[in-house]
């Protein structure tokens, strides 16, 4: 079996700062990576770099594409990252106003990939929204309401079935749980980790949240300063820390 | 063709402005509905008064052009009055209202009903030409969209249409793909005129003064309305005959005529209607043309 994605010695600098360094770890077919760190350690910066919204200075992000097989996101062509970004991957944002089109109802946020991939049948589009707006548990309803009319949780399902309509291998998602009080957050949590399952995707969950990871991730990576400090299986790592920082981490998180 | 004994350069601007302006036409013509940055000038007029379109015009005159100006197909109303007269007075050309006998017709908002020839040249002014601003407000992505024949973002405009009123409602300013390529904002011009400039044989120009933006459709080029598969495009027009000429196919402008309700429809290009009239036809609340 080949990686989905191999990254190798990912470096991305902001002048002298630095954004994260050396990150080097594979992702397989099927498996839920969660990075988790503390505000500034660079988890955003490694996501955004491997998602392509922004070019790292050194490094190679290795993809397992369907037609061609391994290929190096950072060296292909924008329109061909592009096209990956819309049809093989998806991402979801941390504030879903970044992800969705705030104008445009829920049935077209949700056909505005299929229609980006070609698709011109006005009912096959709208059925398919209809659908998926059924998955996330959005009432039918809804379909030709905007995503402005939606509470915070409806508007972050709302952006995952976007993201997942087109079927993607990968999805890159930036606290996706964040911002929403905690029994919504448990429902999103249910939600994603149904459908991660069902569809057998590769996540890749940056948060700060550790129930988060410990529900959803399979492995897990501890960033400080730009840099991986430790990195194993999510239960392994949450119950037996031993860098020093994901030991204070742990011990931070409060118990009601 | 500089006579530094007039107050003004031949059609008001000075020939380097024009020679810009040319450029940037030619490159235009080169990749249909692609749009080309030029560098726009302050007119005599303000913005959204035809800036675009005048500096278009300007730098395609010759002394032996005849110009036609309408604005929403009529050549009696200000903005086409104004235009027209600034031609006359800047660059001394001979103007008509007869479509046919036009070699320049600068336009707002319609195309005239008459076919045009390979001898005319269409100018286009257009407010805003970028078709995908409302969606896409970042000019720097929309230009990326366009380099990567990015579109779908076009068609959800058309989706939510359908979604909200049950078929494309878009009745100006309908997107159009030029040649296969470019998805072009064909200036607001009713949908009813979309047809009308695929495989025209006429070069139709297109002048943004305020967005400093000039595109072209070259002539016998093809040009697609966009749509659905199960919502094709349909060019819509009032149900009703011009009440002054009796047309069944041309566009039409509804007038109202007093206080209580009562209107007509009138054909919106004036030439054409008044061409049928002279011709004998006559519509509900017309005259003869030998009364008028």
């Amino acid at each position: 079996m080949t990686p989905l994605l191999e990254v190798r010695d990912l470096t991305k600098r902001y002048g002298p700062r630095i954004g994260c360094a050396d990150v080097t770890f594979e992702l397989w077919p099927g498996e839920v990576l969660g990075i988790v760190g503390e505000s500034g350690s660079g988890k955003s910066t490694l996501l955004s770099c491997l998602a392509g919204h922004l070019a790292p200075d050194t490094g190679s992000v290795v993809y397992d594409t369907r037609a061609n097989g391994a290929r190096d996101t950072l060296t292909m062509s924008e329109p061909e990252r592009r096209m990956l970004g819309r049809t093989d991957w998806a991402f979801v944002h941390q504030n879903p106003r970044d992800g969705l089109r705030m104008n445009v109802s829920a049935g077209g946020n949700v056909g505005e990939r299929l229609m980006a991939v070609g698709a011109r049948h006005y009912g096959n589009i709208r059925a398919t929204a209809s659908d998926w707006l059924g998955r996330v548990e959005i009432a039918d309803e809804r379909i030709d309401d905007r995503p402005s009319a939606f509470s915070g949780g409806m508007q972050q399902r709302l952006q995952i079935a976007r993201n997942l309509v087109t079927g993607p291998r990968l999805v890159f998602m930036d606290e996706p749980t964040g911002g929403l009080d905690v029994s919504v957050q448990a429902r999103l949590l249910d939600l994603i980790r149904a459908l991660v399952r069902d569809l057998g995707l590769s996540a890749i969950i940056v948060t700060h949240d550790l129930a988060v990871v410990r529900l959803l991730a399979d492995r897990l990576m501890v960033m400080k300063s730009g840099r991986v400090v430790e990195e194993g299986l999510t239960d392994q790592v949450l119950d037996d820390p031993q860098h020093a920082y994901t030991q204070l981490l742990v011990s931070s998180v409060l118990h009601v | 063709m500089t006579d530094m004994s007039q107050d003004y350069n031949f059609a008001y601007l000075d020939e380097q402005t024009k020679r810009m302006i040319r450029r940037a036409l030619l490159k235009a013509v080169a990749i249909p509905g692609y749009q080309v940055p030029f560098a726009s000038r302050e007119m005599p007029m303000p913005y959204g008064w035809g800036t675009g379109g005048v500096q278009v015009t300007a730098a395609c005159l010759t002394p032996e052009d005849r110009l036609k100006v309408i604005d929403q197909g009529a050549d009696d109303t200000t903005n086409a009055v104004s235009i027209r007269k600034f031609f006359e007075r800047t660059a001394d050309v001979a103007v008509t209202e007869a479509t046919s006998e036009a070699s320049i017709i600068q336009t707002r908002h319609r195309i005239p009903e008459q076919a045009l020839s390979e001898e005319q040249i269409l100018v286009y002014q257009v407010p805003i030409p970028e078709p995908l601003r409302f969606l896409e407000p970042r000019e720097s992505e929309t230009r990326k969209m366009h380099a990567l024949e990015e579109y779908g973002l076009m068609h959800v405009k058309l989706y939510e249409d359908i979604a909200k009123n049950g078929h494309i409602a878009t009745a100006f300013a309908y997107p159009v793909k030029v040649e296969g390529r470019y998805v072009m904002d064909p200036s607001p011009i009713p949908k009813f005129d979309n047809p009308k400039m695929d495989d025209c044989p006429a070069l139709q120009l297109f002048g943004a003064g305020r967005e400093q933006r000039i595109y072209a459709v070259p002539p016998f080029t093809k040009v697609v309305s966009l749509d659905f598969e199960d919502h094709p495009f349909e060019a819509g027009r009032a149900a009703h005959d011009c009440a002054l000429c009796g047309a069944g196919d041309s566009y039409l402008d509804e007038v109202i005529i007093d206080d209580e309700g009562g209107r007509m429809f009138v054909c919106s290009d004036t030439d054409h209607c008044r061409t049928r009239r002279e011709a004998g036809h006559t519509g509900a609340l017309g005259v003869p043309e030998a009364f008028a």
